[in-house]
């Protein structure tokens, strides 16, 4: 009766580990003896390991640790040391970055230098972990799609973190550590440039991000429907196509008349992936730095709705 | 292959994420009531049970009698009444009777007064009530702009409580978190969020901006908006302590989608501005100056006097009592204003001080030279 159902992955691969080809003289080992594991099996690959860590990514997961540790015991310190407070108060501890008075200079460790040190490893980690990812991919004679897919995420995050910073003059409109913290910036960040809503670069990430969500939808629903007809084996249907993309393709050209296709579908979901957080950094570069009251732009621009005034007698009492 | 145990597990898991950080959500039924322009999404969201336990909490007491306004007055009859003297006899006791139940209901006027002598100063709660009572006057005759007609008497803040339930203080809790800790954790005095825990100290009793928008959509060399995103959370900390404190969102006094124009602005907006100045004119002038009259336990971790919030009268509901005044009963008591004089509190010595006030200099050194009503900019 399940045997149509994808919920979990069925059928698993249980026989002697695929090793993978062998390295080239100056790479270090994978490491780790592989296991198989039925419970991971359902949901992935059912082979654990080996892993290729190398110098890149030992660097990055030491980097990585140092930041997590940095951000953690200051948002321990931040409870007194208290552990029960730790875990109670997790999500709405932080690490603030400096007051905007210290500029692009080094503040004080509890006045937010703690904030810069852990900035610096968390970053320096992500770029290691960026350079592991373009060159495994070259080694295994891969495309590079994945690195620059990730890349264009690290511009974001440089985007909030360093590059708009240096432009506004000082680090204080950065982007704090911790859960409710960089939520609330967030918001504040909105609120304080005039309503990110009328930023267009943010209409267009937002597009992408949406449109993200839709592809992704779309194709894993495409393909767990054909699934009974092999419609997961899609690398081989991009240059055999079977029944199962042949419905599959047939299914959305009959329901929207055009139709992606096994390769094309997988650029859609690229592009519109990788513009999310392109644009969206472009919108949080030019906030601040170029346009400092979105809503304003917007009035000036076209974009806001009028609304009939509706409350007359209400003025500004400071004014009066 | 057994399907129910993935979904057992999915649920289960939702379940504990739920219960966890779902401990204060407004749960259906909540009552939506649109109060601005269609399509701006301004509706005032009120969960239902929590109401019905809000208007049971918040219902006026009745006045103990009815005063008779004719005969001598309180200051022929009585020693050392300093504010109150131009009440008649009777004005006089149903105002005693009337702040007995309102502050120590248990105690009875023990609370305040030595019962060999109630003329005496020496305890210090009569020396604080007395001030308090001013300060009550000052809001109803000055302060119309937020109070309206309705007013205050001691009941709106007090409850039948010594200390009103909700107050604030300087809040460096805990130690040893770094100099600049403005996310130690939950905000007590902020909401419960994890905003600048103590930027209530900026804002209702320092005169810090407020307001951090710029005017211009672009940035104006000639004049710099010094507010940065750090500013606007303190800000947001400070609408955070009066949205809690008054039970609504933000819509009741803003429109969203431009948070600073005020022709888009509830005239809700325009009582609450004048609500956080005379908030901070209060601390600065009625709660600072008497600093040194309470004894230690009363004061805050820091030391610091507590200090007014908006959510010190309002306790939760946008209205407090729900707009129901008392003031009828108490005329003369507490819509006059008496004299205004204040006493240097620091001379205060709790259980000696007979009388405080007659022949002590008006002017304190812990006291503001200047209020904040007149250069009130925000």
């Amino acid at each position: 009766m399940t045997q149509y159902q994808n919920i979990l992955t069925i059928v698993q691969i249980n026989g002697p580990a695929e090793e993978g080809m062998p390295l080239p003289k100056d790479d270090s080992p994978r490491t780790g003896t592989p296991v198989m594991s039925r419970l991971l099996g359902w949901f992935g690959n059912a082979q654990i390991g080996p892993i290729y860590l190398g110098y890149l990514g030992t660097l990055s997961l030491v980097f990585g640790l140092i930041a997590f540790e940095i951000i953690g015991l200051n948002m321990w310190a931040s409870v007194g040391w208290d552990p029960i407070q730790f875990v109670r108060q997790l999500f709405w501890l932080g690490l603030e970055p400096p007051p905007a008075e210290y500029g692009l200079s080094m503040p004080p460790l509890n006045e937010g230098g703690w904030w810069l040190i852990a900035g610096f490893f968390l970053t320096a980690s992500i770029l290691l972990w960026w350079v592991r990812v373009y060159r495994r991919a070259r080694q295994l004679e891969m495309g590079t799609h994945v690195a620059w897919a990730f890349a264009s995420a690290i511009w974001l995050f440089l985007v909030l973190g360093f590059i708009r910073p240096i432009l506004m003059g000082n680090f204080s409109e950065a982007v704090p550590f911790g859960i409710f913290p960089h939520l609330d910036w967030t918001a504040a960040f909105s609120i304080r440039y005039g309503n990110l809503y009328y930023n267009p670069f943010h209409c267009l990430s937002i597009v992408f991000l949406y449109g993200s969500v839709l592809l992704f939808a779309m194709h894993g629903a495409t393909i767990l429907a054909v699934g009974k007809y092999g419609g997961e084996r899609e690398l081989e249907q991009i240059t055999d196509r079977g029944t199962a993309s042949e419905r599959a393709a047939l299914f959305w050209r009959w329901t929207m008349g055009f139709n992606a296709t096994m390769e094309s579908v997988h650029r859609w979901a690229w592009w519109f992936a990788i513009l999310t957080p392109l644009t969206g950094g472009i919108g949080i570069l030019l906030t601040g730095t170029v346009v400092d009251n979105w809503y304003l732009w917007g009035i000036e621009h076209g974009i806001v709705a009028p609304l009939p005034d509706i409350y007359p007698d209400v003025v500004d009492p400071a004014a009066q | 292959m057994q399907l129910w145990i993935p979904f057992a597990a999915s649920a289960g898991t939702l379940l504990a994420i739920a219960s966890f950080v779902g401990a204060d959500w407004d749960a259906p039924p909540v009552e939506s009531v649109q109060i601005g322009y269609r399509g701006t999404g301004m509706y005032l969201e009120k969960d239902i049970e929590k109401e019905k336990a809000l208007m049971a909490a918040n219902v006026v007491p009745e006045a103990p009698w009815e005063a008779d306004p004719e005969g001598d007055r309180a200051s022929e009859l009585y020693e050392n009444v300093q504010v109150l003297g131009d009440l008649s006899d009777d004005q006089f006791n149903q105002f005693m009777a009337a702040i007995t139940e309102w502050i120590s209901p248990e105690e009875g006027c023990e609370y305040c007064h030595n019962a060999e002598n109630f003329a005496s100063d020496e305890v210090y709660t009569k020396v604080v009530a007395r001030r308090m009572i001013q300060m009550n006057q000052t809001i109803n005759v000055d302060w119309g702009d937020h109070v309206g007609d309705v007013g205050v008497t001691c009941y709106t803040c007090h409850r039948g409580q010594h200390i009103p339930a909700n107050y604030w203080y300087d809040d460096q809790e805990p130690k040893p978190a770094s100099a600049m800790s403005r996310h130690g954790g939950v905000g007590k005095f902020v909401g419960n969020t994890s905003m600048p825990q103590n930027a209530l100290m900026d804002y209702l009793l320092e005169d810090k901006p407020i307001r951090v928008h710029s005017l211009t959509a672009l940035p104006d060399p000639n004049s710099p908006n010094p507010a940065g995103t750090k500013e606007t959370e303190s800000t947001w900390a400070l609408m955070m302590h009066m949205s809690e404190g008054l039970g609504v969102n933000c819509v009741t006094c803003h429109n969203s989608r431009a948070f600073n124009d005020w022709d888009q602005s509830p005239p809700q907006r325009v009582t609450a501005w004048h609500g956080i100045n005379m908030t901070r004119a209060l601390n600065l002038d009625y709660m600072v100056g008497l600093t040194p009259v309470f004894p230690e336990n009363r004061l805050g971790p820091e030391g610091d006097v507590l200090k007014i919030g908006c959510s010190t009268c309002h306790n939760g509901v946008q209205k407090p009592l729900y707009g129901v005044s008392m003031l009828q009963d108490y005329v003369d008591a507490l819509d006059k204003k008496g004299p205004t004089d204040v006493p240097d509190f620091s001379t205060y010595v709790p259980g000696q001080t007979q009388i405080m006030g007659a022949g002590t200099p008006a002017q304190s050194s812990a006291l503001p030279l200047q209020t904040t009503v007149a250069d009130a900019g925000n």
